[in-house]
Parts: C-alpha cells; structure tokens; sequence
C-alpha cells in the first residue's frame, strides 16, 4: 500500500484554480519530488497532505489515514520543512527543539534523548543554547530538518528546502538530507523549481498550472528526449559543417553566438571520433546531456520560471517547440 | 486536549515575556505613568467634591488598562507567529486545535493577572487599604477579566493577518475601550450615545467590580453597577469570546 496516496485533487482559492484534478502515489522509502515554477500548485497540495488546508475535491491519504477525516493521524506521521524559516528567533535551538517535542507528546526522557541525537546528527551540538536569531540561513535550515525528524515521522516534507538559500549552503543542505536518508530511511517528499534539485529523486512529478503533466524517474524523463548535445567551435565553421555532414552523416545547427551544435545519441563516444575525422582545428568542445531544465521546456513549452542563472549555458539549444 | 503540549505553548510565552526587556520596561512604566503623572495632575481639580482622591479612583481602571494592554498584546503573538510562519509548526503538530487555544488563553490570562495584581501593591502609597480579603477577591477578578479579554484578543488575532492590522486594532479597538470604561471617569456622565458603548464594552464590567473591591461604596467616584451583574457579563462574554476563537483556528 502506497504510503501517499491522492486522487483528483482539486483546490480552488477565491474562483482561481490553483490545483486541478491531481492524483499521484508515493511508495514507502521512496524520494519523491514535486517540480514546477512558482504558482504550479506545490505548496497548495503538500498544505492539503499536511492537513493545512481543505481540497475543494477530491482524496488524500496519508499513512492510511485520510488528510479531511483523520488529520490527527496524518499530523503524527509528518514531519515538515517549510518554505520560510519557522523557527522561533527568541528561543534557543535547544528550546526549539524541546518545544516540538512535548507539542508531539514525548515524555521529558524521551525529548532528551533524542534532541541530543538529533544534534549531532545535524552537528549543530556546540550551538544549542544560542538564540536562533544569531543563527546563519544554513544553521536554521539544518536546525528544521532536525526538527522536522525529532518525532520519527514515516514521511518528511520538504517544501522549498533550499528557498532562499546560496549555492554553496543550498548543496550542503541536499548532501545532508541524502546521508539522513540513508540513515533513518524515511519517505521524502519534496518540492523545488530547481530542477538540479530534483535530480535526487527516485520519481519526479512535473506540475504546471496545477496538472501533473509527467510522473517518471529522472532518468526516464531524460531520456524521452532524444539525446546529448555536443557544442563545437572551430577554426573554419563553414568547412566543419559540411565535414560533419559528408564524413559523419550529422546535421549541424548553426549557432548564432557562433559555432556548431550536433544532436547525437551517445556524446562521449562520438566526440573523439571528430577529432580523429575533421581536418579544421576545433578549438572547444561541450558536451551537454539533457537535463531537467530540457525536460520541462519540452514539456511546457516554456522555460522554467524563476531559475537562477547558475545553470550551464547552452541549456536552450535543445530547442523550443 | 494534550496537557505537554499546553504547557509547552504556556512555557514559551512566558520566556518571551521575560526576554523582551522594551515590553517589560513598558509593562511597569505605563500604569505609573497614568497614576502618577495623569493622576497626580487631575487629583487637584477632582478631589474637593468626592470621597476619596482622584487617584484612588484611578487605581481600578489602570489595573483594568493594564489587564486589557497586556491581554491583547499576548494575543498578538498569534499575528507575530503567523508572519514568522511559527504558527504552522503548532498547526501541524497533532494536537487539537482548542488545546492550542487553550494555551494562548492559559499564558495570556497569567501573565495578565501576574501585571494587574502587581499594582495592588501600589494602592498602601495613595492611601487605600488592600486586605488579605481583598486581595483574594482581586486575583478571581483579574483571573476572569483577563481571560474574557485574552479570549476577545485572540478571536481578532486569528482574524488579523498582518502586523500593521494591529495598528489599527490598537486605535480603533483597544484605546476606545479603555477610554470608554470607566476607568477614567464614570460612565454616568457621558453622552448617551458614548454610554451605549460603555454598556457594550467588556472592561467596563471588570473595572466596576475592581472598584467594588478597592474603593469605599457611595461618592460620585464609585462603582455603578451591581457587583453580580459585572461578574456575570464579563463571564458570558469571556465564553462566547472562547468559542469563537476556538472556531477561528479551524481550517480554511
């Protein structure tokens, strides 16, 4: 029995309709992401499995117990990571923590036992009597996740958990929700409009306009597009294009930032044969295997949204419906 | 309703109470203001013609503005962790929406009663006795007038979504209902459109019971209702006001 089960989903705010008929499952230990610009319709359906919010229509189960009939249930087996920090800033992390633990019913030995496990678990064990305020974006998040864990919950939602975030701090973050993972083998549903992000999981849904318009592994999304891209700049363009074409049998695409671009299905194989094969001079060579970003723009037909612009040029070449 | 998780909520509030020096500061500072420099100014022109000094008068109603300020600014803490996102953390934890309730109202109306109570020891200095009866009768009082007006000021809260919709709780609500309850002046007097709002108006039920219990009876500066009556209205409305909030809390 899927431990996320939702059926038709629909949630309408004031005449907009922010989630349109959504139904998915989420298999026990499996990490699962929801993937979609800003408005899809993310928040909205983890707020409705979260018992935050009423669907308009529709069913959500989560642990077998139904979000609209069972919320206490749900709410016991969640554990979550918002958007935006939602720590208390007065407290210390210890008080934080502490807080969470008697809000879920842990008896005072209990909560001991396993906020001291949890810091460590996060290493924020040196810092646990310091205010939350004077903690950097990165402490607080990791302070969440530990938050989030402290009941043991079957499921852990992480909605946007590196929102906000810079690079370096965001891939920390991922790299320690990976290794919890493998520890405590928890069911991870996330959402993100990273699409690096995503690649983590075990199956992606793409939402848009709040409609799932593919539910796959991320392997199997890339690969319903045809193949790697490899990117050349050469001494003579002209010459190279009808090279490519006589001896290779490709059909190059002329760049207007200037050099070439051949569609091929295994990149890493062909690109010694060209330089054994063409006679001009190939001054640069870029292989880019198709991505999530690619993904989306095929199947929207637009680009991600709100992307930030730390992703490898090029990403647009693999061409707009 | 899960008794760790009320006195969690409970606990929080009170070390943010003691935490926050400038609210602490004001706590203590407004009610001498008022008694001491408001109170002092206006007990020469007041005291010929009634029993008693104007500012022995005045001591009810600042308990009164005290309990009502601290009361409504507790609540706000439910406005303040909404915009820090801190309510979702108690909204998704699996306890009941009342115990939640509960232990706003429970924080509120202590440390509410914890500010008003301190006053009384001020009352020996402008020459009102506060026996140990008194006293007792005092702290029930300040226990329900707090509680109906913590309750009325988390039912706003749970409405508010903003901060800056607290400003205008503040003028709109708060300052009129001190204004118009007695605590100033008696309500007798007033205009009959302003008195139909006194007769609305919560804290003027709880400030005439304080003044049952502090001041002399008779004089123009004495309580105007019967005391049966205040305790009543200020019960019923703190009910109401509980099951209203209760509900405000429920999901949308």
């Amino acid at each position: 029995m899927p431990i996320i089960e939702v059926k038709d989903l629909v949630k309408n705010y004031n005449g907009i309709e922010a989630v349109r008929g959504v139904s998915f499952c989420v298999e026990e230990g499996e990490t699962f992401g929801f993937l979609g610009p800003n408005g899809a319709g993310k928040t909205t359906t983890i707020s409705i499995l979260c018992t935050l919010l009423s669907p308009t229509s529709g069913r959500a189960f989560v642990n077998g117990c139904d979000c609209m009939k069972e919320p206490h249930g749900v709410r016991s087996s969640i554990g979550l990571v918002f958007q935006e920090v939602t720590l208390d800033n007065e407290l210390t992390a210890y008080e934080n923590l502490k807080f969470h633990c008697y809000l879920y019913g842990m008896t005072r030995h209990m909560a001991e036992e396993r906020i001291d496990e949890m810091f460590e678990v996060v290493g924020l064990g040196d810092r646990r009597n310091d205010f939350v305020r004077t903690f950097s974006g990165g402490m607080k998040r990791r302070l969440e996740v530990a938050r989030g864990l402290l009941h043991r919950p079957k499921v852990l939602f992480l909605d946007e958990p590196t929102l906000g975030l810079d690079p370096q701090t965001r891939s920390h973050v991922w790299q320690f929700i990976g290794e919890l993972k493998k520890k405590e083998g928890n069911t991870v549903f996330m959402t993100t409009h990273y699409m690096d992000e995503a690649e983590v999981c075990d199956r992606i849904a793409i939402i848009d306009n709040g409609r799932i318009i593919a539910c796959e592994s991320p392997e199997g999304l890339k690969s319903s597009l045809k193949g790697d891209t490899v990117y050349l700049r050469t001494s003579d363009d002209g010459l190279a294009e009808k090279e490519l074409l006589g001896k290779f049998g490709f059909r190059p695409m002329r760049l207007e930032s200037g050099g070439l671009a051949i569609v091929v299905e295994n990149g890493e194989k062909v690109i010694p044969r060209l330089f054994d094969g063409l006679t001009v001079t190939v001054r640069a060579v870029n292989l880019k295997r198709p991505s999530l970003d690619d993904v989306f723009l095929r199947m929207t037909g637009k680009e991600m949204r709100d992307s930030n612009g730390d992703r490898p040029a090029g990403s647009q070449a693999g061409g707009r419906k | 309703m899960s008794y760790r998780a009320a006195y969690v909520i409970v606990l929080r509030e009170f070390k943010r109470f003691f935490r926050q020096r400038g609210r602490l500061v004001t706590t203590i500072a407004r009610p001498l203001i008022w008694l001491f420099i408001v109170g002092a100014g206006l007990t020469k022109i007041i005291d010929a013609r009634s029993h008693g000094s104007y500012m022995q008068f005045m001591l009810p109603g600042v308990v009164g503005m005290t309990i009502l300020f601290s009361s409504i600014f507790s609540t706000i803490s439910v406005v303040w962790d909404r915009e820090f996102g801190f309510l979702r953390e108690m909204l998704v934890a699996p306890v009941s929406r009342v115990t939640i309730v509960i232990g706003k109202l429970f924080a509120g109306t202590s440390l509410s009663v914890l500010q008003g109570m301190a006053l009384l020891f001020i009352a020996p200095f402008i020459g009102l006795g506060v026996g140990v009866k008194e006293a007792f009768i005092m702290f029930f009082l300040t226990a329900l007038v707090s509680f109906s007006l913590t309750a009325f000021g988390l039912f706003i809260a749970a409405h508010l979504t903003s901060l800056e919709g607290f400003n205008v709780i503040m003028n709109f609500i708060v300052l009129p209902m001190f204004f118009l309850s007695g605590a100033l002046y008696p309500v007798g007097n007033l205009p009959a459109f302003l008195r139909w709002v006194t007769f609305i108006n919560p804290l003027t039920y709880g400030v005439d019971a304080f003044k049952h219990v502090l001041l002399p009876s008779g004089g123009a500066l004495a309580a105007e209702f019967p005391f049966v009556l205040d305790v009543i209205y200020v019960g019923v409305f703190a009910a109401a006001m509980t099951l209203f909030s209760a509900r405000a809390f429920e999901r949308r």
